[in-house]
């Protein structure tokens, strides 16, 4: 399907995929609140910076940080390697496969289309976020702003694409939902999601920097609470597109050579 | 000469599989020595279909017909040979391709799970860029034809299996795809269910002239749609001509299909033709094709008979006679009985 008619065809998309999270709502919300790490975290790091500030971070900090971390894992998660595994493994992603329609997009769409309903759990926790830490360290610069929307962006992609590329491995591997584990621990670790990532040694963090787990998560929290520079925030958004590019080529590659491989199981 | 739709030449689709027999040992060996094994699903095959042809791929389970579907409708890509429709080559998966194809099979689904099968139409409408106009025409003719009523508008999940399959057939066709791959269409249905499902295809196969391929193991299907059958046993085609010829080549003998008001002793019976079968209902004769006309009248002079009817042998048998007999021909052991 060419450009142009992906694009005329995204808004039924949009509304056909949201009417399903719609139906699959008590599902999406048990979801939401299997996300609560952030919120877990807090208590935690809050109870360690309840006598002295940890680095940077006093208790304030902290808040503000995790339900950042909450609001942007809510904007940013998808789960397509587990749905591209299953799809593989029962031989349904056939159907996606007979219509003109590259069956990223319609991934994607289904991911995107969950959104709307997680920020209805979102907005509420910016709310109190606000109410409780002040908008003090909140980005004064507009750029810095936009740059953080980009960073979402970038953040949802390097996610759904990551998701792509373990999902696809299924082709070979007949499933690939152990090694998205692996990937999600390390995910945990490295992204900011458990711990700020300036909380890490110096010699780690440097390794964090190149890895491309702190763009999922991490890099747009500190631009909404770090005061991050606008020369910073441009410098670590062009290492954010820059994975995102990476993990394109990636799953273009896999996906490619990986279909010759599918067996459309069942049926 | 009708123009060719479907050209399939020397197809093979080969895999490997790993085996191993069942047991603790068994797989703790198979984490350090895999066996690998060759299954030949399709080993050279090779046919053509002309545009609105009404092809029925016959077979029994695991033979290749869906194999060869599969490979048609461009989801797997072929170990080697060449395979086009209407011009493409199907693992390409051109969008062209695409919109002119619809594969229904009877075991998966396409219809969302939570939605009403109107939104599965919507969706369509949007993906194979259907015009607003003609996306109405169509469902509102689909509607009609496959009886749908209100049956669009409630959660796929709670319609019945038939249902299901009649907004699913609705669903495949709201591009109005000048190829049908239909793979089991039919299976689980009840007999009347069968029947509309049947009536519909046929019916729109005539109205558009659309290219039809089944594959079905109801032969009430194949015979009801299909006039040319390809039969497929283990990867290799063993028939592809008319259903009729399959079978006056294979069963040549006649059945002579008797109700009777009394009971009929047997040496009666066996003075007019060879006994297939008989009970209180009615008994079963099979008698030699030239024949007929003599039994016929015999029958009707010995015989206390209330009804009588002249058939084929019944499809099941002239199918289960085929394989036998292409088995002996490769040499294998007789198991098909």
């Amino acid at each position: 399907m060419s450009l142009r008619s992906t694009v005329r065809a995204l808004p039924t998309l949009f509304r056909v995929g949201f009417a399903e999270m719609v139906a699959y709502r008590a599902e999406m919300l048990v979801w939401v609140l299997a996300t609560t790490m952030p919120l877990i975290m807090l208590a935690l790091w809050s109870a360690v910076a309840h006598d002295a500030p940890v680095g940077r971070f006093d208790q304030a900090d902290f808040v503000a940080y995790f339900l950042a971390c909450f609001i942007v894992r809510q904007l940013t998660g998808a789960w397509l390697a587990w749905q591209l595994s299953f799809e593989v493994r029962t031989g349904t992603l056939a159907m996606r496969l007979l219509r003109p329609l590259h069956p990223m997009v319609s991934y994607a769409v289904e991911n995107l289309a969950a959104i709307p309903l997680r920020m209805v759990v979102a907005f509420p926790v910016a709310v109190i976020a606000l109410l409780l830490t002040g908008a003090s360290r909140l980005p004064h610069d507009p750029v810095v702003w936009v740059v953080f929307l980009v960073s979402l962006a970038g953040g949802w992609l390097i996610t759904f694409l990551a998701n792509a590329a373990i999902g696809t491995l299924a082709l070979w591997t007949g499933s690939s939902v152990k090694l998205m584990d692996v990937w999600l621990a390390l995910y945990m670790v490295f992204s900011g999601y458990l711990i700020p990532v300036e909380l890490f040694p110096p010699a780690l963090r440097g390794a964090i920097e190149v890895l491309p787990f702190r763009y999922q998560i991490g890099f747009p929290v500190e631009l909404l609470t770090r005061g991050v520079h606008r020369g910073e925030a441009l410098r670590l958004l062009l290492a954010q597109w820059a994975w995102v590019g990476l993990f394109l080529l990636a799953v273009r590659a896999i996906w490619r050579r990986g279909l010759e491989r599918f067996a459309a199981y069942g049926g | 000469m009708a123009q060719t739709m479907v050209s399939v030449q020397s197809l093979r689709k080969h895999y490997t599989v790993h085996t191993r027999p069942p047991g603790l040992r068994a797989a703790l060996g198979s984490l350090f020595r895999r066996v690998p094994t060759v299954v030949k699903a399709v080993d050279g095959i090779s046919f053509d279909i002309a545009r609105g042809e009404r092809v029925g791929f016959l077979g029994p389970n695991g033979a290749g017909k869906t194999t060869t579907l599969k490979v048609l409708a461009g989801l797997l890509h072929p170990s080697s040979g060449e395979v086009r429709v209407d011009g493409h080559v199907p693992q390409r998966r051109e969008d062209a391709f695409l919109k002119k194809i619809t594969l229904v099979m009877g075991q998966k689904q396409q219809l969302l799970w939570d939605l009403p099968p109107s939104e599965t139409f919507a969706l369509n409408r949007a993906i194979y860029e259907v015009p607003e106009p003609e996306f109405r025409r169509t469902v509102a003719e689909l509607t009609e034809l496959l009886e749908l009523g209100d049956l669009v508008n409630k959660p796929t999940r709670t319609l019945s299996l038939g249902e299901r399959m009649k907004c699913e057939l609705a669903a495949s066709l709201i591009h109005r795809p000048q190829v049908l791959f239909l793979d089991e269409p039919t299976i689980g249905l009840d007999v009347s269910m069968q029947v509309v499902i049947r009536d519909f295809i046929k019916a729109y196969n005539e109205r558009t002239g659309a290219t039809l391929i089944l594959t079905s193991h109801y032969m009430d299907d194949v015979a009801a749609l299909c006039p040319r059958v390809v039969v497929i046993d283990k990867g290799v085609l063993s028939y592809d001509g008319a259903l009729d010829e399959l079978a006056r080549r294979i069963r040549p003998e006649k059945r002579l299909v008797l109700r009777l008001e009394t009971p009929a002793d047997r040496a009666t019976l066996d003075a007019i033709g060879r006994v297939v079968s008989m009970d209180a209902a009615g008994v079963t004769l099979q008698v030699p094709q030239d024949g007929v006309n003599a039994a016929v009248s015999r029958a009707l002079a010995t015989l206390p008979v209330h009804d009588l009817t002249v058939e084929n042998a019944p499809l099941e048998e002239v199918m289960s006679e085929l394989f036998a007999q292409s088995r002996a021909a490769r040499g294998e052991v007789e198991d098909a009985a």
